[in-house]
């Protein structure tokens, strides 16, 4: 294992320092590592809150700021946060209006933020919850702890917390976030694993002419091991499947984002895109909105996965809706 | 020797309990690592380091209040999917043994409470190759032990060995709920790391018994 750390017991503290520091304008750090947005809460704007294991940069700290989120839980790496830095930010997060906890759907995640709303319930701020289930590779739902959330998860951050930021209340931006969720599909590749810090060897063993479709943002398989493949015929594998259980067809308007795992560099997340975008046009799908690059990895894996969200009108709008976070920003 | 089991035994239990999961903490993640994530054993060797600290420094004087302590610091520094299961199974094993003492029914209702906890928390089934699966066997156990007229520490003895045979027999299962449900057929052949550290926490509480009525 070579990597730029110090003591791996030290990583995601040491890491939220770094980023606390370099994006003062925009974030403070609060107890228990929480990433709040500088200023604290808003005066009568719902408050958006979200967290997970580290390991996800810039998942979910780097969204934390004007149009997105309020504050942001790391756990330790690849685990979830304990339920009293969640509670710290959901305090933090809360004007009085509530707070909406977006949180993926994995059982160490929903357990934990579950005890949270519970201990905030129990302190008088009221909180909803949404659980971002978008990874389509997990097949039969049923007999598992159901689909994972995924890469989609940045854009029902986005998307709600520009509905929170616009003013609306804890009802209405719960609905908006369950309608992203419910309007997406993922789906995952990875050519190598990757190296938790304390764990000191990779997550999983995949042979050099091996790659794993359909895992979870941790490596965490979800479909099959097939042979190593074109760009062209992976990025197939990947958005077939999304846009079939999905169900967007001619005519339909989308937006397309291709996320990286980490360790893929930008050009052949372009490549993927590419083809993805001909294969959507060619079924007579209008990729309205785009997004490429890294904002949900898995530390230094080499990957990438695939999300459709179908765009309404409204969708559209908050979308644009201005932005200022450490990893995305625009109209401001 | 001693027919019941004091705040003593529960300190001298979590003793026992942070020496086995610091000892087997490569083990446990091992096991994670096959299935899950690999971080089940430097987790609960943190939050059980944390425990024993307060526990030691505690004046708790029940077994309940001993217990409960190790709930919330579990609960608090654990995280991933073992911190609310193990928190709420010893919050609700404390529910039920807020007294100075407690004989081997005390014993079974105390283990019979913590699984409730961990069926309530993680909505998991027998079978589904979860620490359930060593949990539903260690409670028949101490059920059948504590009718039968055993001492606390045979009790807690005979769930600890059936909660081990529990872990062993995930072996051959698929995994229905948790992070390795994903792998479904694959997860096949590997012991579940939940059931495994719930066995040796078992294990733990039998030798602490073991030792205070020698």
């Amino acid at each position: 294992m070579k990597k730029l750390i110090n003591d791996p017991t030290n990583a995601t503290s040491e890491a939220v320092e770094g980023f606390v520091l370099a994006h003062s304008d925009l974030v403070t750090q609060l107890d228990g590592l929480v990433v709040a947005r500088a200023g604290g809460a808003v005066a009568g704007k719902v408050g958006i809150v979200s967290g997970g294991g580290s390991g996800h940069e810039p998942l979910h700290a780097g969204f934390v700021g004007v149009g997105m989120l309020d504050a942001a839980v790391p756990g330790a790496m690849f685990t979830s946060p304990t339920p009293d830095p969640i509670v710290v930010a959901t305090k933090a997060a809360d004007s009085g209006a509530g707070v909406l906890h977006i949180v993926k759907n994995y059982t160490g995640d929903v357990l934990n933020f579950e005890t949270a709303a519970e201990l905030a319930d129990a302190e008088d701020i009221e909180v909803a919850t949404v659980i971002v289930n978008d990874d389509v590779a997990v097949e039969d739902s049923l007999y598992t702890a159901g689909r994972r959330g995924v890469a989609g998860t940045v854009l029902v951050e986005k998307i709600a917390g520009a509905a929170a930021e616009r003013g609306d209340d804890l009802a209405a931006v719960t609905q908006v976030a369950t309608d992203v969720n419910a309007n997406m599909r993922s789906m995952g590749v990875a050519l190598t694993a990757c190296t938790v810090p304390h764990a000191g060897k990779p997550s999983f063993e995949l042979a050099d002419d091996e790659i794993e479709i359909g895992i979870g943002i941790h490596g965490e398989p979800g479909r099959r091991r097939v042979p190593l493949a074109s760009a062209d015929e992976i990025t197939d594998m990947l958005l077939d499947p999304v846009v079939e259980d999905l169900g967007v067809g001619e005519g339909e308007e989308v937006l397309l984002l291709v996320n990286g795992m980490g360790g893929t560099p930008a050009s052949e997340l372009a490549i993927v895109y590419r083809h993805a975008r001909a294969r959507l046009e060619a079924r007579g799908i209008t990729v309205a909105r785009s997004l490429v690059g890294n904002y949900v990895t898995s530390l230094e894996m080499q990957g990438a996965s695939v999300t459709v969200l179908r765009l309404s009108e409204s969708m559209k709008e908050l979308y644009d809706a201005p932005v200022k976070t450490a990893a995305l920003r625009w109209g401001l | 020797m001693t027919a019941q089991l004091n705040a003593a035994w529960a300190r001298r239990f979590i003793d026992l309990a942070t020496d086995v999961v610091t000892t087997k903490r490569v083990d446990l993640s091992e096991l994670d690592r096959a299935i899950g994530d690999g971080d089940h054993g430097e987790n609960l060797a943190r939050g059980f380091a944390a425990a024993n600290r307060a526990v030691q420094e505690s004046e708790a004087d029940t077994v309940g209040g001993v217990l409960k302590l190790v709930a919330t610091t579990l609960m608090s520094t654990v995280g991933g999917a073992a911190g609310p299961l193990y928190g709420t199974a010893f919050l609700r094993a404390a529910k039920v043994s807020n007294v100075e003492a407690i004989d081997a029914v005390g014993v079974h209702t105390l283990l019979d409470a913590a699984l409730e906890g961990i069926v309530a928390r993680g909505k998991a089934n027998a079978g589904d190759k979860t620490m359930v699966d060593a949990w539903t066997p260690a409670v028949e156990a101490a059920g059948e032990a504590s009718a039968a007229g055993e001492s606390p520490a045979a009790t807690l003895r005979a769930a600890a060995d059936a909660a081990a045979r529990g872990a062993e027999a995930t072996e051959p299962l698929v995994a229905l709920k948790g992070r390795a449900s994903y792998l479904g057929e694959r997860s096949v052949g590997h012991r579940d790391p939940g059931a495994e550290s719930s066995a040796l926490l078992l294990d733990a509480a039998a030798r602490a018994a073991a030792e205070d009525s020698a």
